[in-house]
């Protein structure tokens, strides 16, 4: 909401299909190659050449199509759309139009702990264009068609956002997803996972206001802003009584605002009919089973079973399963650990999540191994070492200083139990602060807390304080 | 020699009465002498047919040739041929060298062929008289101030006047058929789906099909052996088992239902023609076949149909044609949309430009409804009248063309007149059947006439089966121009 204004957000996400060759050529898809090395006759659009289905993509959107809860189309068509720009070397795009591989479904979001689920229009098949290069060529233009006929997955959602941080949550829900089932790497720097934003914005239950699709959104900071400048603009403009116009504006990062790229007026006819060169893609019942077959355990199904089978909250859950390296490593600590889900989950979710953003490294590529993340979990749970000496020890294991009983050892970080030695302790504070006592014995609560906290001091921090607390309370009777 | 059928070469071949670099070498001599007053050739390239030529008879002497190995052909100039130029008569690829053979190209090489040029054709395909080729006319061989029809013409002249005893062609709405007609030589268009169309440069991707050419059915039943088959780089191609196109072709025709669809013996046939049409259907009815009258009642649709879905199609398949990659790019242009206008306005011919025009605006937003989608429909309607008639019949009977050859220029400023020449052969397309046309006679002038068999989807073995029978009865696939004698 900005005052009285409600944003309305759609996404348009083009996820690059992890295939190793091109959607109609056996071309490396591989990212980096030398310009124009990785293009085969049909990338090129020479003569007479004929583009061929590969398989890998369709059994890829078929996985998307299970993993958002779509209807994945038995039979669907392959369109031309037809525009000329010199990075098309036919012309024309091989896209899907009228019939898409993929309808509806959803994604499920979380933002500040409420839920929403985000529902999703379609998503289809289509290659990607080359890439023209304006630098480095004196005033001519460069043509680099490696990237031509990539696979790409376009998932468009309904107008179903409302802020830029649900847009986020989306985006990122998505990126997770389409990694999780292992259809789309989603590096966004290279450009396997871009997203357009629709933003519009009306007064609340009013009618959708004209909208602007926002180009370049090619990482999550950058969507965020985007978003805010896009909607901002709009309402500065109706208020101060103009009027949005229907066009698409391109994210400038470097001014921090949007501006446009090519109006409505503009808007080409891409004169789609169906590619008589593709016949319709048939896709069968036995060919989805088999993708059902090999899909991992889907996030959200894994999300009701960390709630069910291990008690966790729902905003602990969601969180857990933002990510399947995360949930991955959640999953091998508590197996690891025998059990104490919640303090698992305490553990990734905080030390270790603060961790990962500080590293910027994923789960999977740690610096701790979730067996000792476990290990950890266990002395903690066994009374060996305090909350304050684990933090400690995990700092440890982060730099690498070996394993957990090691560094405990090494570091003196063991907490005394004994609770001969703590009474020994105990007696001596007693001692040493008659005060005290007396403003205890006086109603004094807070009086308490200073004995604890001077019996720790005598222990220099290894006693184990619930037992500590336990001795005052008996020698103050 | 050059008399001979494809069969009787092969025969000689395998007997060693003359090796692959005579034959070639006796061709060859007969498209320098001849071809100059024909324009049947692009290109020929004599040190590389007789290369081949030599390395089918090191291979024959093996006693590894087969029925086509050793026998020179000539393949139409939009059948992509690594190392030569493929220019589908345009001057947009006038120096455009292939580097990869289409499929048919390279099955036919495989079976021994020797490949002496690449025929003249109507640009990309685009034509019936073979007059809007960037490389000049091709003149009839029977005529040579009329047209050989097209868009196949010089694949179907030089078969005709000899310089080549076989060729291939494609046809999308009748460019096999209606210059057979015209020249007086046998061709055949299969099923669609039977020559993979990897190379063959695209005209409108869902007619277009590869066929061949030669004296006889016998001869093009030799030739599609060597030239069909399933491919997986074209998606269109059917994976059926290997066919022996000439199974069939000595089995009589007692029994044979022979359809005549009552529309195409209308007014709109040329007496001449009709007559000699006629005159087939009562010998395949001596021969003991059945003629049965059928119907095929959006017969007149079919032009109109075709002229908005292969302009469609052909809008966006040229459209790679930009003068960026390879092809014809303008000397002196301005911006990028100066470059693409340039490029195409210089290296496409008025007929390509009309078709583009037209292909564009049937796409076009509040257009494609009434236009390209009512086209579509309509074709489906069109493929159904065929199978209705196909249940009451084997194979179909008609004339190929509606008249002789015209003379050239005469119908070239009249696109419509024009495009009614493939009145009788592009529903055949629109449906995807197979069809094929043998000589039946001569009418006008002296002029051969064609008659068109038209089978049910791969059923080309019984198609060249009555070909052949009628072949066996007749001879004016015999008959010869007096160019075809010296």
């Amino acid at each position: 909401m900005h005052g009285d204004w409600e944003i309305v957000i759609g996404f348009e996400t083009h996820a690059q299909l992890s295939t190793v060759s091109k959607i109609f050529s056996g071309a490396a898809t591989a990212f980096g190659a030398g310009p124009n090395t990785q293009a085969s006759a049909v990338d090129l659009a020479l003569p007479g050449v004929l583009p061929v289905l590969n398989r890998g993509a369709v059994e890829r959107a078929i996985r998307f199509g299970l993993a958002v809860g779509g209807t994945i189309a038995a039979r669907s068509v392959f369109a031309r759309k037809n525009y000329f720009y010199p990075d098309l070397p036919k012309g024309y795009q091989i896209s899907q139009y009228e019939l898409p591989v993929v309808t509806g479904g959803e994604v499920l979001i979380a933002v500040d702990g409420v839920e929403k689920r985000i529902r999703l229009t379609r998503a289809h098949l289509e290659e990607d264009a080359g890439k023209s290069l304006h630098e480095d060529f004196h005033g001519m233009t460069g043509i680099d068609l490696n990237r031509a006929g990539t696979p790409l997955l376009e998932i468009v959602t309904e107008p179903d956002l409302r802020s830029s941080k649900e847009a986020v949550a989306y985006a990122k829900a998505l990126h997770s997803l389409v990694r999780w089932i292992g259809i789309c790497d989603g590096n966004m720097q290279e450009g396997s996972f871009r997203c357009d934003a629709n933003v519009s914005v009306r007064r609340p239950g009013g009618p959708l206001g004209t909208r602007c699709e926002i180009k370049n959104l090619n990482s999550f900071r950058f969507l965020e802003k985007a978003i805010d400048y896009e909607a901002r603009r709009q309402v500065e403009l109706i208020e101060d009584g103009g009027r949005v116009v229907q066009e698409t504006r391109l994210w400038d990062p470097q001014r921090g605002e949007t501006r446009p790229m090519r109006s409505k007026e503009d808007a080409q006819d891409y004169r789609y009919f169906p590619d008589p060169d593709l016949l319709p893609l048939a896709i069968t019942p036995a060919d989805i089973e088999r993708e059902r077959a090999g899909l991992p355990e889907l996030p959200g199904a894994l999300r009701e079973r960390l709630m069910r089978e291990h008690g966790l909250p729902a905003t602990d859950a969601t969180t857990l399963t933002a990510s399947k390296a995360l949930a991955d490593y959640f999953l091998a600590v508590v197996a690891a650990a025998g059990g104490e889900s919640k303090a698992c989950a305490n553990w990734v979710l905080g030390e270790f999540s603060a961790l990962l953003n500080r590293l910027e490294v994923e789960a999977d590529a740690a610096p701790v191994a979730p067996g000792a993340l476990a290990m950890l979990v266990k002395r903690v749970a066994d009374g060996t070492i305090s909350g304050k000496g684990a933090k400690e020890v995990f700092a440890a294991l982060a730099a690498g200083e070996g394993a957990v009983d090691a560094i405990i050892e090494a570091r003196g970080l063991k907490q005394v139990s004994d609770s001969g030695a703590i009474e020994v302790i105990v007696d001596e504070v007693l001692a040493a602060n008659p005060k005290l006592v007396e403003d205890y014995r006086g109603g004094k609560e807070k009086a308490f807390n200073a004995l604890v906290g001077q019996a720790m001091k005598a222990s220099k921090g290894k006693a184990n304080p619930a037992q500590v607390n336990e001795v005052l309370k008996k020698k103050l009777g | 020699m050059h008399d001979k059928s494809l069969s009787a070469l092969a025969a000689g071949l395998a007997a060693r009465d003359f090796s692959s670099v005579e034959l070639t070498g006796h061709f060859l001599d007969r498209i320098a002498r001849h071809d100059g007053a024909l324009n049947s050739f692009i290109t020929v390239d004599a040190d590389k047919a007789l290369a081949a030529a030599r390395a089918a008879d090191a291979r024959l002497a093996r006693g590894e040739g087969g029925p086509l190995t050793g026998i020179p052909i000539a393949h139409k100039d939009l059948f992509c041929t690594k190392g030569w130029k493929t220019t589908c008569g345009s001057r947009m690829l006038a120096d455009w060298v292939a580097p990869y053979d289409a499929h048919a190209v390279e099955r036919l090489a495989a079976a021994g062929t020797v490949l002496v040029g690449k025929t003249n054709m109507d640009e990309f395909a685009m034509g019936s008289s073979n007059e809007s080729s960037h490389f000049g006319p091709v003149r009839n061989p029977w005529d040579t101030a009329r047209v050989p029809g097209g868009s196949s013409g010089g694949s179907a002249a030089a078969v005709a006047a000899r310089l080549v005893p076989a060729a291939t062609g494609t046809d999308t709405g009748g460019s096999i058929r209606q210059p057979a007609s015209l020249c007086g030589v046998s061709g055949i268009r299969p099923t669609y789906g039977a020559v993979s169309r990897y190379g063959m440069v695209a005209f409108a991707s869902s007619l277009d099909q590869g066929g061949a050419f030669g004296e006889s059915a016998e001869d093009l039943a030799l030739v599609m052996n060597g030239m069909a088959g399933f491919d997986p780089r074209d998606s269109t191609s059917v994976d059926r088992p290997a066919e022996d196109y000439a199974r069939d072709l000595a089995r009589p025709l007692a029994g044979l239902r022979v359809g005549l669809p009552k529309e195409y013996f209308s007014a709109d046939l040329a007496p001449d023609v009709a007559a000699c049409v006629v005159g087939a259907v009562e010998e395949l009815r001596r021969q003991g076949a059945t003629p049965v009258e059928v119907s095929l009642p959006n017969q007149a649709l079919a032009v109109p149909v075709y002229y908005v879905i292969a302009p469609a199609e052909a809008s966006s398949n040229l459209s790679r044609f930009d003068g960026v990659r390879y092809g014809h790019r303008a000397a002196d242009y301005g911006d990028l949309n100066d470059l693409y206008r340039k490029s195409r306005a210089e290296g496409f011919g008025a007929e390509v430009q009309r078709r583009i025009l037209v292909g564009t605006y049937v796409l076009s937003h509040g257009y494609y409804d009434a236009y390209y989608l009512q086209a579509q429909k309509v074709r489906r309607l069109i493929a159904a009248d065929f199978a209705t008639a196909f249940e009451s019949c084997d194979v179909i009977a008609g004339p190929a063309a509606p008249s002789v050859a015209f003379p050239l220029g005469e119908k070239s400023s009249d696109p419509v007149r024009m495009y009614l020449e493939d009145l009788y052969t592009i529903s055949v397309n629109l449906a995807g059947l197979p069809g094929l046309s043998v000589p039946c006679g001569f009418g006008d002038h002296g002029l051969p006439v064609g008659l068109q068999l038209i089978g049910n989807y791969f059923d080309e073995a019984r198609m060249l089966r009555v070909a052949h029978q009628y072949q066996l009865a007749t001879d004016w696939h015999r008959r010869r121009p007096a160019l075809a004698e010296g």
